[in-house]
């Protein structure tokens, strides 16, 4: 945006310049018009879609005293809105898919953006984006009918376990991660690995302390997308943890039981639920919760990465 | 420029929720607006009582109407108690019901000179499934209690394997799940106020249920009996207590009540209807009627 807007500007000033007629910049304004509404836009629907989930869900704050919020069961149906369990399970999944899927993400963009040869750059990278393309219903469904049995096999109780879902949410977010911090990579101008290289540098010494420094807000930028993909999902999630609401042991063994989500469990009782009811409003109580964590996890991304860091890469982009 | 436009179909799709939920939240008063309005003709029916009951009356009127838009049938739960007392009064066609009247009820009804006709419009049965390699046949209804209480946590408790017992049961906001709360978990008693262990996995769907039995030979789950196939899944004969005879789930012993986990659901009309509300209650017990009924998770009326 801030791109698009530094592009215009210099233009207006070339069009002024040489007194090419009104007409000229009348047309550049509804141009400017046009992409500043669609920017303020998002923001403005951001900014309903917030107010709404307070309106809807402020009740489940106000209603249901604190001790029973941070309760350790979720029986709606019986008045127990104990969201502890659900939090600890959209937890305990997503840690487990960042674990397997943030490493192995990066290792690929390493290796198809510093160490392949450009043909095999060039084939695999579309294979990559398209598994992007693949509907998580598809990928939940592969979950439960394949990666399930293979799980219970291994010798966990059931085969429907936070582990199964945190597997398929890495898969989900492997692309996204692998494409974006790739094309952070790409963007690091060359003269620093010349550089490097030049100053007696291994390949390794290279990536490691130049190119990946350089490159640092793109990764940031691709883990925290990879990473709020996995925990808006919904349908894929749900298909396979099991949705018992239940807080593990703590321990290794914790990823291989059953879990339900926050995302889950919007999704199983929103179809039944009265609408204005207690559990209506709580349903959305536990929105305007998944609402705070993801707006927690992108100002902590933003902190992370810096203004010198963004700029940095903007010019990359360029 | 990049970003802006990749906002773009996001921002489309949000605008096409956003309708969406308004569109489906102006339906409604349009549906009461019409059903008003074919009153006037007379050609209305009022269907009353029970709130097991309700959903499947309101998926059988939602229908009905494709097969005769002339007639509208108003459908309102309040419990089998209210309808049957609406009915005695004369103040609606057809009362639900899921427990038969009462002798009671009945005498009050002929005072009232009103003949309650029954009909069985469907049989509520829930099988209980294990995995076929699993050794247990029979279960009690207090061990089923135990079991998905959390106080029986180990197959070899109830004469199976040393193996943990993984409990299996639909979402909350399914019928069945309450159902078997009430009637299993809380043993139909009144007071109980026992729930489902912490630990069981709630399935989505009936399928959902079926699957994890087919491939864990330690989970126990229930599901309407039309959803069961004996080939891959066990049926468990259930007894109401320990002294009690252990019974197999089948169409015909959930129909004649030997099957302690069902119960035939009613409809009760005042005389020996004709016009319209036989016309109705035929296609209820008929061929498409009773397609809804397996849908929505009851067993369906043998169809001869």
């Amino acid at each position: 945006m801030t791109t698009a807007g530094n592009e215009s500007g210099d233009k207006r000033t070339t069009g002024g310049g040489l007194r090419t007629g009104e007409q000229v910049r009348w047309g550049e304004r509804v141009i400017e018009t046009i992409i500043k509404l669609a920017g303020v836009s998002v923001i403005v629907i951001v900014t309903l879609i917030f107010l709404f989930l307070l309106k809807e869900g402020l009740p489940t704050f106000l209603d249901i005293p604190l001790r029973q919020l941070f309760g350790r069961r979720w029986y709606p149906i019986e008045g127990m809105f104990g969201l502890v369990p659900l939090l600890v399970g959209s937890l305990l999944v997503t840690v487990g898919a960042v674990i397997i899927a943030v490493p192995l993400g990066l290792i690929t963009a390493i290796y198809l953006g510093e160490i392949a040869p450009p043909w095999l750059r060039e084939i695999l990278k579309p294979i990559i984006e398209m598994l992007a393309g693949i509907p998580s219903i598809v990928l939940g469904f592969l979950g439960w009918v394949a990666l399930a049995p293979l799980i219970q096999r291994m010798g966990a109780p059931t085969g429907l376990t936070a582990f199964t879902g945190s597997l398929i949410l890495a898969y989900m977010a492997l692309p996204t991660i692998i494409s974006i911090s790739e094309d952070a990579l790409y963007a690091v101008p060359k003269e620093y690995r010349d550089g490097a290289l030049a100053i007696g540098a291994t390949q390794w010494q290279t990536i490691w302390r130049v190119v990946l420094p350089a490159a640092r807000t793109g990764i940031v930028i691709a883990v925290m997308l990879g990473v709020a993909r996995a925990i808006g999902e919904t349908m894929a999630v749900m298909m396979v943890t099991g949705n018992a609401a239940n807080i593990p042991k703590l321990g290794p063994g914790m990823f291989f039981s059953p879990v339900r989500t926050m995302t889950a469990t919007i999704a199983a009782e929103m179809g039944e639920v009265a609408q204005g009811s207690l559990h209506y409003s709580t349903l959305f109580g536990i929105g305007i919760v998944l609402f705070l964590v993801t707006f927690a996890i992108n100002s902590l991304a933003a902190r992370l990465v810096g203004t010198g860091g963004a700029r940095r890469t903007r010019r990359g982009q360029l | 420029m990049c970003k802006t436009f990749q906002g773009l179909p996001g921002l489309l799709l949000i605008l096409a929720l956003m309708l969406s939920v308004s569109a489906c939240q102006g339906r409604r008063p349009q549906d009461s607006a019409s059903t008003a309005g074919e009153e006037d003709a007379n050609r209305a029916i009022q269907n009353k009582g029970s709130d097991t009951l309700v959903n499947l009356a309101l998926a059988w009127a939602e229908a009905y109407r494709e097969v005769d838009p002339s007639v509208s049938i108003a459908v309102t739960g309040g419990g089998s108690g209210t309808g049957i007392a609406a009915l005695i009064n004369g103040t609606v066609d057809i009362a639900n019901a899921s427990r038969k009247m009462k002798e009671k009820e009945i005498a009050a009804a002929e005072e009232n000179g009103v003949t309650p006709v029954e009909f069985t419009v469907a049989i509520d049965a829930l099988a209980i499934i294990v995995n076929l390699e699993n050794p247990v046949d029979e279960l009690t209804i207090p061990q089923l209690s135990d079991m998905y209480t959390g106080r029986i946590t180990n197959w070899k408790d109830v004469g199976g394997k040393d193996e943990p017992i993984i409990l299996l049961s639909r979402e909350t906001n399914s019928g069945t799940h309450v159902y078997f709360l009430d009637e299993v978990v809380r043993k139909g008693e009144k007071e109980n106020e026992d729930i489902f262990a912490p630990q069981t996995l709630l399935m989505p769907s009936s399928v959902g249920i079926t699957s994890e039995i087919r491939r864990n030979p330690n989970a126990i789950g229930y599901d309407g009996l039309g959803y069961v196939d004996p080939e891959h899944e066990k049926m468990i004969a259930v007894a109401r207590d320990a002294d009690g005879p252990y019974v197999a789930p089948s169409v015909a012993s959930g129909a004649d009540g030997s099957y302690p986990i069902s119960r035939g659901l009613y409809m009760y009309t005042a005389g020996v209807p004709d016009g319209v509300i036989k016309t109705y209650l035929d296609w209820i017990r008929g061929p498409e009627g009773q397609a809804i009924v397996a849908e929505l998770g009851f067993v369906p009326l043998p169809q001869e």
